[in-house]
């Protein structure tokens, strides 16, 4: 006989206007495990957790927390129920000092006034624990992500013990940062705080978790414990039947590559821009897939942002088709046939309030003129063939984009700059914080869209993703391309991460 | 790490230090400059003919602080001068009774502003709009005209000199210092001013974090109304008179004090007392040019205005090196 579950949800459902988001969702949490929360995008992770936390008011279903119902009307109640949250997103305030973003709210006082030396003892005591280095009396904003990250669990657990949601927390840690989360989180485990995790790694799942639900659509798939289920079997059950993809996927196989050897659509000649990147050069030649690898603030975004003219070049010279061409916006850059899909889909592209169809012929409607809409047939017409061909869910052109799953928003910003037919595509991290199954379909796509001749600029944290797509890699390290490798087939993820290491080709 | 922690505190002390730097050359130049600049009087006489904008920038810094911003604050002073003039003297109500009416019904309107800006999502810009429109326009159902107050105790608050060895300082400017540390107290050591700040940081984090996001948003306001109710019985001891033309464009001196102080526009970041700095040197500015003699008085707002330019470049060459 186990123990009792300190949380569990019973029969959850949560509808918005067009979408069931949960189904009659069942899900435990034991004390003292790390327990995985798995599904695709839309699978309704991300809408269990907003009802576990407060945030979304669940429509039916009961939450039954330490062996007694309760209702969750706020995050403010979801804490003092003993539910604590960490999201993607730092979700602290970076003008304040550590010591602050931990006990406010719940300052130490003496007299009715904060009494700062005790916040910053308390504070340097909590962070001690979990063997951290960090002055506590430093504003948040003078660490990296990672350590705000941790600042956020060390509030998380100390406001509440019992339940700690970690959501995505790892998405933008290098390895260090993520070992040492891990680190944090065993500990915690073993003082019996039951943490409930979400990642797109397999691997660090595998790695730090003990037991895993599985959702798919909306409803519950099954609950496993980690070491009866391998990869493999994971996967499916996230994706359903849908095998196709998967193989391609989990071997590894590359697709056989002969570079296109026409004439380069772009070539950049030592273009720079000073602070961002340092002189580089690039061609690009249709039907071409060029990836981008380095670390996260490399300058690979920068390198990118001017071939599409969202910064200014201050030196050297860009050629479309030939001609030289300087690009003063991204106006300019659309004419010339240069689309750019952005990492941040949300402040950066897509607008939340509009529906998938309006979302979708947006750029197409900005190219013709505000003076000739596009008829109402025809967006239809646009919206359901990319619905359909990017398998876009829910496939309800009339949906809010907001109130889609990320990797469908992905879709969906993908679809507009594809439906504008450019010559080069510009996809910035295009897979990040998507799932394996939409991840797999991004990338088919790209591979078609270069056969069919559109070159393409892939830039990605991933480097088996970058290798698995790429005729040839630009390697960035600290703003400085500093190698071009030809993936001939016998290009290793090893020898491009040395590269990067090292900041030469060996 | 710890040299770059220490970095990332003082750049936002870098506004401040810019501030005091130029109060204490500015007031090195007039020294130098003009005979009997050099004197405690010349300070004192800042917080004297300042207080009520002091009293009023400080309501405006837990309102920028909170990144919002309250248009508002010069029709409120106004409307507690004609409210205070019209019931002392058309109405024979003693001026105790009179005053903590004003102040409430300032403090009301700031939290009835700051509870639609909340409520409604409204942007602040625009409910503070129609809150000043609205101030103003009332000051005129009750007169159009001046209204001069006679009462022995406003003449007396007005003409008291409280000494200070061979200097002296009214009883506004007292009142105004004691609002400023009484407000430096709540900014700094206490719940409802560390909110204040987190607000100004991230409002959807210190939503998650649990923090009372709508009470520290209407009380915010709410000190603003209050702090502009202050202001505005300060000038009638100042003026002696209630009238719909006192005060105009104050919100905006006010805002630049508070700029000018150090506080980022955008929320967040800046100190109560970078505010009374900002004041002393709008004062300074008017005190010089008086003293100077020869420059029409206009030329106050021309070196305002080219000061807030620098300000706020500076401003935002500290965010944008931040990110």
């Amino acid at each position: 006989m186990r123990q009792q579950p300190v949380l569990e949800v019973r029969g959850i459902r949560k509808e918005f206007p067009g979408v069931v988001a949960l189904d009659g969702v069942d899900f435990r949490l034991f004390p003292g495990e790390v327990h995985a929360l798995m599904g695709e995008n839309g699978a309704g992770k991300s809408t269990l957790i907003k009802v576990l936390t407060g945030v979304y008011q669940s429509d039916g279903g009961e939450v039954v927390l330490a062996g007694e119902r309760v209702r969750i009307a706020g995050p403010l109640q979801a804490q003092q129920a003993g539910i604590s949250t960490v999201y993607q997103e730092v979700n602290l305030c970076p003008n304040l000092s550590v010591a602050e973003n931990i006990f406010i709210g719940r300052e130490p006082r003496r007299f009715g006034l904060v009494d700062w030396a005790a916040m910053r003892r308390r504070a340097a005591e909590l962070v001690r624990e979990l063997d951290l280095d960090v002055d506590v009396s430093a504003p948040l904003n003078s660490y990296s992500i990672a350590v705000q990250q941790l600042v956020a669990i060390v509030r998380a657990v100390d406001v509440s013990a019992k339940v700690l949601i970690l959501d995505e927390p790892t998405s933008s840690l290098d390895r260090d940062e993520v070992r040492q989360l891990f680190a944090v989180m065993r500990r915690l485990r073993d003082q019996g705080v039951a943490i409930l995790f979400v990642s797109h790694f397999l691997d660090q799942i595998y790695e730090i978790c003990d037991r895993m639900t599985v959702l798919r659509n909306g409803r519950l798939e099954g609950e496993y414990l980690t070491s009866e289920l391998n990869q493999v079997e994971l996967v499916s059950r996230m994706i359903g039947a849908e095998l196709a993809g998967l193989h391609q996927l989990g071997g590894g196989k590359r697709r056989e590559r002969t570079a296109p050897t026409g004439k380069a659509f772009l070539q950049a000649d030592r273009l720079t821009r000073r602070g961002a990147v340092e002189p580089y050069d690039l061609d690009i030649r249709p039907g071409e897939v060029i990836g981008l690898a380095g670390l996260l603030g490399s300058g690979r975004t920068e390198a990118a942002r001017l071939l599409f003219g969202a910064d200014q070049s201050d030196g050297g010279t860009l050629r479309i088709e030939g001609a030289v061409t300087a690009l003063r916006s991204p106006r300019d850059a659309i004419a010339h046939g240069i689309a750019f899909c952005s990492e941040n889909r949300k402040t950066e592209g897509l607008v939340g309030e509009l529906t998938v169809r309006e979302n979708i012929v947006l750029a197409l409607q900005a190219s013709r003129g505000w003076m000739r809409p596009l008829p109402r047939a025809a967006q239809d017409a646009y919206a359901l063939r990319w619905i359909r061909a990017l398998d876009i869910r829910p496939n309800n052109p009339e949906a809010l984009v907001r109130n889609l799953s990320g990797g469908n928003q992905q879709k969906v910003l993908l679809a507009r700059w594809l439906i504008t037919d450019p010559k080069l595509l510009i996809l910035d991290e295009p897979t990040r914080g998507i799932d394996v199954g939409a991840k797999a379909e991004i990338q088919k796509l790209v591979a078609n869209l270069a056969e069919d001749g559109m070159a393409v600029l892939f830039i990605s944290a991933e480097l088996e993703e970058v290798l698995r797509l790429s005729h040839r890699i630009g390697v960035l390290r600290d703003h400085r391309m500093v190698a071009q490798l030809d993936n001939d087939g016998e290009l290793t993820p090893e020898r491009v991460m040395a590269t990067i290491a090292s900041g030469a080709d060996q | 790490m710890n040299a770059h922690a220490l970095l990332t505190r003082l750049r936002g002390q870098i506004p401040l230090l810019v501030t005091a730097v130029l109060l204490v050359s500015m007031f090195s130049v007039g020294s130098v400059q003009y005979e009997g600049f050099f004197s405690g009087q010349v300070v004192l006489n800042l917080l004297i003919d300042n207080a009520f904008l002091l009293v009023v920038a400080v309501g405006m810094t837990f309102v920028v602080l909170t990144g919002g911003i309250d248009l508002s604050v010069g029709a409120v002073v106004a409307l507690s001068t004609m409210v205070s003039a019209w019931l002392v003297e058309q109405h024979g109500w003693p001026p105790l009774l009179v005053i903590p009416l004003v102040l409430l019904m300032g403090t009301a309107g700031g939290w009835l502003m700051g509870w639609i800006i909340h409520v409604f999502e409204i942007q602040p810009f625009i409910v503070t709009l129609a809150g000043m429109f609205l101030a103003r326009g009332l000051c005129y159902t009750i007169s159009v005209e001046s209204i001069s107050i006679t009462d022995p105790q406003y003449t007396a608050m007005a003409q008291t000199r409280i000494p200070l060895g061979s200097l002296f300082v009214s009883p506004s400017a007292l009142i105004a210092l004691l609002v400023v540390a009484v407000a430096f107290v709540v900014l700094h050591y206490t719940r409802l001013g560390r909110n204040v700040y987190a607000l100004g940081g991230s409002e959807q984090s210190a939503l998650l974090m649990g923090l009372p996001v709508q009470r520290t948003k209407t009380t915010v306001y709410a000190i603003s109304g209050f702090c502009s109710a202050l202001g505005g019985v300060l000038l009638t001891f100042y003026m002696l008179s209630g009238y719909g033309l006192h005060a105009v464009g104050l919100e905006l001196d006010a805002i630049a004090a508070v700029v000018i102080g150090g506080t980022l526009l955008t929320g967040g970041s800046g100190y109560l007392l970078g505010t009374l700095l900002g004041v002393l040197v709008l004062g300074l500015i008017q005190t010089v040019i008086s003293f100077q003699g020869t420059l029409s008085s206009w030329w106050t707002r021309i070196v305002i205005g080219a000061l807030l330019f620098v300000f706020i470049v500076l401003q935002r060459l500290i965010t944008a090196r931040r990110r």
